[in-house]
């Protein structure tokens, strides 16, 4: 079985994988790194999304080992010394979340989002920019809040 | 109001688990020496078994066990069960069909149970899967309620030889049928409520674990209702007793129902822990959720209201079929009967409603609950009929509505329910004014001028919530009381551990039922935890459904909290020598009415368990105190929701332009939260409106098995939503509270089709009325506006 080596999270990590791992069960399996969650099997509810080398890409439809040497945040590596990002502050101020199942994949999406298109948000714009994210609970009105608001403060 | 008592839209406490990734559901959780279940689903709708060959499956590496119905049979391991007993018109009992948790020598619906495979790893079970040889005669398929009912059609079960598993009826027909006879006008309307499938964010997920030291089986599962899935597993399936066995529902990724029951896999994987003798794991992919999950609704419904000449309502009957699919889930026969026609009355004085309904096995997935549960299907109907007869008799339909609201309560409707508290005006004229209701007209020009079609459709919806007392709805079949029960343990040093039998899976409890303890205590929301959703840590419960966690489950921690504030006054007369009857609590602090005498909570608590200032025999030592509470009555939450959309007619895309719900829930806790309850509904309400629909083929093949398919509202199908609020208080519950957990999903739907129907002109479009549907329908629409 192939060793697969990665930094996740700032850490160095490596494992052995069956070479048909998906990066969402490297994670989740081998570095028990359970935060990023799986919601379907085709591609399209976005809980398993992370950032790999700064870009949000979906976890479950990448193989862990065509992203050797990769650099991959998760929803445990967004906080940074202890203190949450604003985007974290901004789903909790705006009850941008219940069961919380959809949250960290919804989270590392709306930093993406803010990375690619700034800290000013229409809400048209989230709302197309969320194609790629299912929540069941929330109805996605206090999730565009909360992106909206978590943009700004992104911006300092 | 406190910054963090009843009545403060606080910040949830819950909240920080989630945002970092440290929540913990059933598939974060891993057990030493864990092995993985991967289930055998039947291909066919309908088909017998006649040999299931594992040889080969047995074979493949890492594969511990290949199991089917003979092994579970051969353990006696018993059938899953239907837990409400309905009765038909001639008062012969519903024919439920046996359920086995693997097939026993049938299959009845495409992802039905056929083997498990337990392995080393999941991809060795689900390689292993492929290898079982199953021997199966094909048998037709019968999906289609009408079919089913036909004579000759394929017969799903034996005991059943009609597929009918019940003509159950409610209401007075005679009183009815006088009703209709003196009508001047009765509107008539054939109705589709569509199939859904509820799609939890968390595909439901075991983990079995059995303890040979101890002879006992732990069981972590995705559940609502971790005490009725015990009871179920160890009193009906012979698991275990309930003292060895323990289930666990941790963090749980929403439920909307579909986390009530009590399913094969659970079963199945607790059971097989012992038999592999190691902790066996399954969680479901987003496929086996579509195909095994219970889904929800799928009614087909012909109604006629009776009106006099003045438009006041003089009788309603309906004719109801409901699909069960292929086999009875838990709760599944009382959707479509006792959660369904006593929701008839609407809001308004109906002085004759008669309900039949149908119960229909189909060679489809089980129907049970989803989000609402047979109070949505009750308020399409009405709310259809209602917007419909006002458009023939040409009165507004806002008036029409008003001059038949019930305005007197308590107001006992013909179909059981007593509605005890509400003011169908107030929410009305709110939501009017919010929607700026009056200048509609002026936007449908505007929107004429765009070459869009505008409408506006309104919804006055009541629903029954609390799901109790329990009396009652023994009565009517359930086989368990609907109480809920509390354990308030208060710490030496004054912290709070509240025990509840509700479950809390994205309502907010840790934090709604801490402010109760608040509020009450006097001592900070961070110094109260909630323990939750473990039958070996909280005493037997009830769970969560039917929005019932504040009206029933608050309102046993509100018992509880009587207990301990009398118990707690003695302890502070001992310390604060005076007489018990002389003490007042406010604020957090005892003391002694008339003096500035006073002693404070943690104080007290501490002085209770050290137990120095009193003698153990006049007073027990110590502060905790649990109680059962059994409500007096249903809730009966009512609001008006309004939606106002565009349809563009060359493309049949609707737009819903706005959104305003005017609820009344009684007291609210948290204000932030049943926000929140609010918008999440009604999100899915649109998505039945607009998007979402089970469609099975003639063959029995589930052609919406994936988000590919199934169509989930998105961020972009769904506006910001006007909320409001307008309150009664509930008299039936010490808090006031009605609940508020399914008024969206119940509310959308009719006011979704009641404005594209007014945007086309006709009553026409089905739900869900995908852009292809409302474009089919525009069509007419159109070709009608170019010949005025
Ligand atoms: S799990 Fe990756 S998109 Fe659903
Ligand atoms: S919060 Fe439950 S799915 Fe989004």
């Amino acid at each position: 079985m192939p060793v697969v080596s990665m930094t996740v999270n700032g850490k160095a990590v490596s494992a052995d994988v069956d070479p048909r791992t998906l990066l969402v069960q490297y994670l989740r399996e081998n570095l028990r790194l359970t935060g990023t969650h799986v919601g379907c099997d085709t591609s399209q509810c976005g809980a398993c999304v992370v950032h790999v080398n700064g870009a949000a890409i979906k976890s479950c439809t990448a193989l862990a080992v065509a992203l050797e040497g990769a650099n991959v945040t998760t929803i445990e590596g967004l906080a940074q010394g202890g203190k949450l990002h604003p985007m974290q502050e901004a789903f909790r101020e705006n009850h941008g979340l219940q069961c919380g199942f959809c949250t960290p994949g919804m989270i590392m999406s709306a930093v993406d989002i803010v990375n690619r298109k700034g800290n000013k948000l229409e809400e048209k714009l989230i709302r197309e920019e969320l194609e790629g994210n299912i929540c069941r609970c929330t109805g996605y009105h206090n999730i565009v809040k909360a992106i909206s608001a978590g943009a700004e403060a992104m911006g300092g | 109001m406190s910054m963090s008592g009843i009545g403060a839209p606080v910040r949830r406490k819950e909240d920080f688990r989630f945002i970092t990734g440290k929540g913990h559901y059933t598939d974060d959780i891993n057990r030493p020496g864990q092995a993985h279940a991967v289930f055998l689903r039947s291909p066919h709708a309908h088909a017998t078994i006649n040999r299931i060959d594992a040889s080969a499956a047995l074979k493949m590496p890492g594969v511990l066990a290949v199991f089917t119905g003979d092994d579970l049979a051969a353990d006696k391991v018993g059938g899953l069960i239907c837990g409400w007993m309905i009765h038909s018109k001639d008062g012969s009992p519903m024919k439920a069909g046996a359920h086995p948790a693997l097939a026993q020598g049938k299959v009845r619906y495409v992802g039905d149970h056929v083997a498990v495979v337990i392995a080393d790893t999941y991809a060795q079970a689900r390689e292993a899967a492929e290898k079982i040889v199953v021997d199966y005669t094909v048998l037709p398929a019968v999906t289609d309620m009408n079919a089913a009912v036909k004579p000759g059609a394929p017969v799903v079960h034996d005991v059943a030889s009609d597929n009918t598993v019940y003509n159950w009826h409610l209401g007075d027909k005679a009183a009815t049928d006088a009703a209709f006879a003196k009508a001047k006008h009765v509107t008539k309307l054939d109705i589709v409520n569509n199939r859904l499938v509820p799609n939890a964010m968390e595909p439901r997920a075991a983990v079995g674990d059995y303890d040979f030291g101890a002879d006992s089986f732990t069981l972590y599962t995705t559940s609502q209702n971790p005490h009725v899935a015990r009871l179920v597993l160890s009193a009906f399936i012979g698991i275990a007793p309930e003292h060895k066995l323990r289930v666990i529902a941790p963090d749980v990724g929403g439920g909307f129902g579909s986390k009530i029951f009590i399913y094969a896999e659970e079963t199945v994987c607790v059971w097989a822990s012992k038999k592999v003798g190691r902790p066996v794991k399954w969680t479901a992919d987003r496929t086996e959720a579509f195909l095994a999950d219970a889904h929800g609704r799928d009614h087909i419904t012909h109604a006629e209201l009776a009106l006099d000449d003045k438009g006041k309502i003089l009788g309603l009957r309906v004719n109801t079929k409901a699909n069960l699919g292929a086999y009875l889930s838990t709760f599944s026969s009382s959707v479509p009967t006792y959660l369904y026609a006593p929701l008839l009355s609407g809001q308004y004085d109906i002085p004759a409603i008669y309900a039949e309904v149908d119960g229909i096995y189909t060679t489809t997935a089980p129907v049970d609950a989803y989000r609402g549960a047979g109070r949505p299907e009750a308020t399409f109907v009405v709310e259809r009929l209602m917007e419909v007869a006002a458009r023939e008799i040409g009165v507004d339909p806002a008036q029409f509505r008003k001059k038949n609201f019930v305005t007197k309560f308590p107001h006992q409707t013909p179909v059981i329910m007593c509605y005890d508290a509400g003011d169908y005006n107030a929410s009305l004229e709110k939501a009017l004014e919010m929607a700026d209701y009056k200048n509609v007209g002026k936007r449908k020009r505007e929107s004429a001028k765009k070459g869009l079609l505008r409408g506006v459709g309104i919804s006055a919806y009541i629903e029954a919530c609390g799901i109790a007392p329990s009396a009652a709805v023994g009565s009517l079949g359930a086989g368990v009381g609907l109480w809920e029960s509390a354990e308030v343990r208060v710490n030496p040093i004054g912290t709070v551990e509240i025990l509840t039998g509700s479950h809390s899976h994205g309502q907010g409890h840790e934090t709604t039922f801490a402010q109760l303890v608040s509020s009450r205590l006097g001592v900070p929301i961070d110094n109260v935890s909630i323990v939750h959703g473990d039958t070996d840590k909280v005493q037997m419960g009830m769970g969560t459904y039917g929005s019932r966690s504040g009206a029933v489950g608050m309102s046993a921690i509100v018992k509880a909290l009587d207990k301990i504030e009398a118990k707690a006054k003695k302890v502070a007369a001992y310390v604060l020598e005076a007489s018990d009857a002389d003490i007042e609590f406010k604020d957090g602090k005892f003391s002694v009415k008339g003096t500035d005498k006073s002693v404070d909570f943690p104080s007290v608590a501490l002085q209770a368990y050290i137990a120095h200032k009193f003698n153990g025999q006049d007073l027990e030592p110590g502060l905790k105190e649990s109680a059962f509470w059994d409500p007096t009555n249903f809730t009966f939450p009512a609001g008006v929701h309004i939606c106002e959309l565009e349809i563009d007619p060359q493309t049949g895309v609707t737009r819903i332009d706005r959104w305003t719900a005017v609820d009344d829930f009684g007291e609210i806790i948290n204000p932030m939260i049943v926000e929140g309850q609010v918008h999440g509904g009604i999100a899915q309400g649109i998505g039945q409106a607009l998007c979402e629909g089970a469609v099975y083929n003639k063959d029995g093949q589930l052609l919406t098995a994936s988000y590919m398919d199934y169509t989930m509202p998105r961020a972009d199908d769904v506006p910001s939503y006007n909320v409001g609020m307008t309150q009664t208080r509930c008299p039936s519950n010490p808090l006031g509270i009605k609940g508020c957990g399914e008024a969206g999903a119940i509310a959308a739907p009719p006011a979704v089709v009641n404005a594209l129907t007014d945007a086309l002109g006709h009553e026409n479009v089905p739900m869900p009325a995908t852009p292809h549907a409302v474009w089919r329908a525009a069509q007419s629409t159109i070709a009608k506006q170019a010949a005025e």
